[in-house]
């Protein structure tokens, strides 16, 4: 697995147990013994180390390479996905995957970003930096979950848009924003999901949902760290002091109003115990969409509408 | 008040004539403008004629935003509305200064709140609404009050049942504010699309700069896009785009023209055409003579033609 810096003291125990572990021999007790105790200190390190983590720390762990990714959770919790391409105007866009599926038995139209998690992969979804092609595919399937009336659920996680030549000329900021008016303008349940990281405008153009969940160690910010650093500190080495300014934790951003509620991440990050994070997220899904249940397509949007309306004008604490 | 003009014309004069004979070579240097397009010296008086644009190279530099609303109304004339306050410094953000410090500095600099102005006034005779950006301030950066100047116009023109036309300069979002700057690409949107829901206009007139999070938002949105020749325009910050991605940029990347040509606007308008380009335009969204009135008669009320 991949050890993050703050995790080094964790590893080492584990390390610890895993030599332990091929010295014994299948009876030797005291080594047992001794092994039983140093997964419990790794248990209480890990507890204690996840308990109180920095912005910057979180950074890490959103930016994680073995953090479940959109697929993944599609994988496991959607039934018959199907994935649609295509923005009907000029390519095909990986960074953005979405389609038709069952979730719980009910239809869904899912979309989400994909950063791929091998060299092959990553390079196949352009690490989950989106082109205009891929916001444009994502207005796509939101309007035919609309005319369908299937709900839609949104899994958040890139760095941002893709800053590339090719993106700004097919018009990288006009996809952008047709993609948030879209995302406000549907009469069907929308639920977004901060899952990783939620990098500024590429990721708030799949993020106005009338529930907006975030995992407990995902970020959600207007600016990379290191790209606010740069800019306000003229130094990309002054990241950490911009994760803290930024106030770009779920826990923060449930106190700002700006999220619905905080999805509990396995001990450790969702990283560490893939299957737990599934059912968890399953969970909040299943009970966000319970709540939308049964409202009105219309009441539904002006719910939408009227709570980011008011974002900053009202709620702050 | 007499006494206070006369001394003030006195003192004027006294200071003139001081000038006159002390450093006559000494020209002070807001007298002369050098273009940054070609380099001329141009003078100031000229300058301001010309709407801030070269004479020599036709290149439009910045105008402040009550020459600009001045330029776009009938006699200039307009009216601000006061904005509704917002809290200042909800993230208590501190960066190499206090974000609250940097706000009082920029506030006692301009002598205004914060970076957007909204006014109503008439153009060619027609009630209208305009939220001009004033890229001074902060360099026209997005927060929440930025955000509320957006609302604000748009529910006056919805309102007062006018056109509305969005005049932004703006580098993107205010940082300081963090997510809350980030939610007002949301709000924005939310905000514009009252306005295009009672099918009055919307136009944007996209000046230099238009980028980030304002570009990616409500700037986008308008059912007409104008563009200030040259006028840079995109997602991406050039700088950005060349050190991560080390792709060369092409001639004349982001400028109006490109975004012309790659179909992103509508049109490029010169500063002297404009006013008459929007007049023109709004007249034809507003008053569409007999033939609009035609097509919305048989399905209002099918049975009227019978009775008449
Ligand atoms: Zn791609
Ligand atoms: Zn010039």
């Amino acid at each position: 697995m991949h050890i993050l810096e703050f995790e080094k003291p964790i590893a080492e125990l584990e390390g610890k147990i895993e030599e332990l572990r091929h010295l014994s021999d299948a009876g030797d007790v005291n080594i047992a013994d001794e092994v039983s105790k140093l997964q419990a200190k790794v248990d209480k390190l890990l507890r204690s180390t996840y308990a109180k983590l920095t912005p910057w720390q979180k950074t890490q762990v959103a930016r994680h390479p073995e953090r479940p990714h959109a697929l993944a959770y599609i994988s496991t919790l959607i039934e018959d996905f199907t994935p649609l391409a295509g923005d009907r105007a000029f390519a095909e866009d990986q960074a953005i995957i979405g389609g038709l599926g069952r979730f719980r038995g009910r239809s869904v139209m899912v979309i989400g970003h994909e950063k791929g998690h091998d060299t092959e992969s990553r390079l196949k979804h352009n690490f989950g930096m989106a082109k205009p092609e891929g916001y444009r595919k994502a207005r796509r399937l939101m309007e035919m979950a609309d005319h369908f009336q299937v709900p839609i659920l949104t899994l958040v996680d890139t760095a941002g848009a893709y800053p590339g030549v090719d993106a700004e000329a097919r018009g990288q900021a006009e996809a952008i924003a047709r993609s948030i008016e879209t995302c406000l303008d549907v009469r069907v349940p929308l639920i977004s999901v901060i899952i990783g990281e939620g990098g500024s405008g590429g990721a708030i153009a799949l993020a106005t949902g009338n529930t907006v969940l975030m995992l407990e160690h995902a970020i959600y910010s207007v600016i990379s760290p290191e790209g606010c650093a740069s800019i306000l500190w003229r130094s990309a080495e002054n990241a950490k002091d911009a994760a803290e300014q930024l106030r770009l934790t779920a826990q923060d951003l449930h106190k700002l109003n700006i999220i619905d509620s905080v999805v509990p991440e396995p001990m450790g990050g969702a990283h560490r115990n893939t299957d737990l994070m599934m059912q968890t997220l399953s969970m909040a899904v299943e009970s966000a969409l319970r709540d939308l249940g049964g409202v009105e397509g219309g009441v539904l949007r002006a719910r939408r509408r009227e709570k980011f309306l008011e974002m900053g004008r009202a709620g702050l604490s | 008040m007499n006494w206070l003009t006369n001394l003030n014309e006195t003192r004027r004069s006294l200071k003139e004539r001081l000038v006159g004979l002390v450093a006559p070579k000494e020209v002070p240097d807001n007298l002369w403008h050098k273009c940054p397009g070609c380099g001329h010296m141009i003078f100031h008086r000229d300058l301001e004629k010309a709407l801030n644009v070269c004479q020599h190279c036709g290149h439009h530099m910045r105008l402040s935003v009550k020459k600009r609303l001045g330029m776009l109304f009938d006699d200039g004339q307009f009216q601000r509305i006061e904005l509704p306050k917002v809290p200042d410094d909800p993230l208590k953000f501190k960066d190499q200064k206090r974000y609250s410090d940097r706000l009082k500095d920029t506030r006692s600099k301009t002598g205004e709140v914060d970076a957007i102005v909204v006014a109503h006034g008439r153009m060619g005779g027609m009630n209208v609404v305009a939220a001009c950006f004033n890229f001074d301030f902060q360099g026209g950066s997005m927060g929440i009050a930025v955000g509320e100047g957006i609302v604000a116009a748009a529910e006056l023109a919805v309102l007062q049942d006018a056109p509305l036309i969005v005049i932004p300069a703006s580098g993107g979002a205010r940082m300081q504010e963090g997510i809350l700057s980030l939610m007002q690409m949301a709000r924005t949107t939310v905000a514009v699309d009252k306005v295009k829901e009672k099918r009055l206009p919307y136009i944007v007139l996209l000046t230099d700069p238009t980028t980030g999070g304002v570009s990616a938002s409500f700037a986008m949105l308008g059912d007409i896009a104008i563009a200030e020749p040259g006028a840079v325009i995109g997602f991406a910050g050039a700088r950005v785009i060349e050190s991560t991605i080390r792709e060369k940029l092409p001639e004349g990347f982001q400028k109006a023209e490109y975004l012309l040509e790659h179909g992103m606007v509508d049109m490029v308008v010169p500063r002297r055409d404009l006013r008459a380009t929007m007049i023109r335009i709004l007249s034809l969204l507003k008053n569409r003579g007999a033939a609009g009135d035609l097509v919305a008669l048989p399905i209002d009320t099918p049975d009227s033609a019978d009775q008449d």
